[in-house]
């Protein structure tokens, strides 16, 4: 299972901030598990469709659309950050 | 290297009597605090809601300060950013940077900040009397950090 997490904005948009998702063995980067939760359909459709700016983490890591997933992994989706 | 995200207030002043102490090659101390003004993108702000990303947000934050050190020749630094509701005049955030000379000190406050504004996951949302919304990301931010190209 990978843990999945959703931030601000993203949060809002999908109505959920984390879950807990066994990831089928053909999806193995963070492109492919986009357009999983995109397949949703809705506002997930919108919300991970390839125009939208999301970042994401891997393991709490900086990461990109060519990074490798796994099961285990812990993977957060967000907006563009506005700290400070 | 004091990291700290916090809900509670801060005493900048506290701070920086605490990364001195014990100390005599000291010559200089920069502190940057942000706050919480009365309007930013919205008019009539009356608070600012802080949500951050437990566990990457300190790492993210323990990353950026590395890069300082590697950077500048700083003695020791400091950085708060607080989360949750904070209301107008607030503090939001604090960066402190100590060393034996200015330039260096305050070099490196910039970039804290720069890096922290577009690399530490926080995000803020507005709160008006018409309701809310979440601050956009701002290019100019985004130049900001890029011009240390580090």
């Amino acid at each position: 299972m990978a843990r999945l997490l959703y931030f601000a904005s993203l949060r809002e948009q999908i109505n959920t901030d984390q879950e807990q998702l066994e990831l089928p063995q053909d999806v193995t980067s963070v492109h492919l598990l986009k357009g999983l939760l995109a397949q949703r359909g809705g506002r997930w459709n919108e919300a991970f469709s390839a125009s939208t700016a999301l970042l994401v983490s891997v393991n709490q890591q900086m990461a990109n659309e060519q990074s490798k997933i796994q099961n285990a992994d812990e993977i957060a989706f967000f907006p563009p950050v506005t700290g400070g | 290297m004091y990291i700290s995200v916090q809900t509670e207030d801060f005493d900048a002043a506290a701070i920086s009597r605490q990364l001195c102490k014990n100390r005599t090659d000291i010559g200089a101390i920069v502190t940057f605090s942000g706050l919480v003004r009365d309007r930013s993108e919205a008019q009539n702000l009356l608070a600012l809601e802080l949500e951050h990303y437990p566990g990457m947000t300190e790492k993210a934050l323990e990353t950026i300060a590395n890069s300082a050190f590697d950077q500048w020749d700083i003695d020791d630094l400091a950085i708060i950013h607080r989360v949750g509701r904070l209301e107008r005049s607030a503090n939001i955030v604090l960066v402190v940077v100590v060393s034996a000379h200015r330039k260096q000190a305050f070099e490196a406050c910039e970039f804290l900040m720069d890096y922290l504004k577009t690399r530490a996951p926080f995000w803020k949302k507005e709160i008006t009397r018409d309701g809310e919304s979440w601050v956009d990301f701002k290019a100019s931010d985004q130049q900001a950090s890029e011009r240390w190209k580090i």
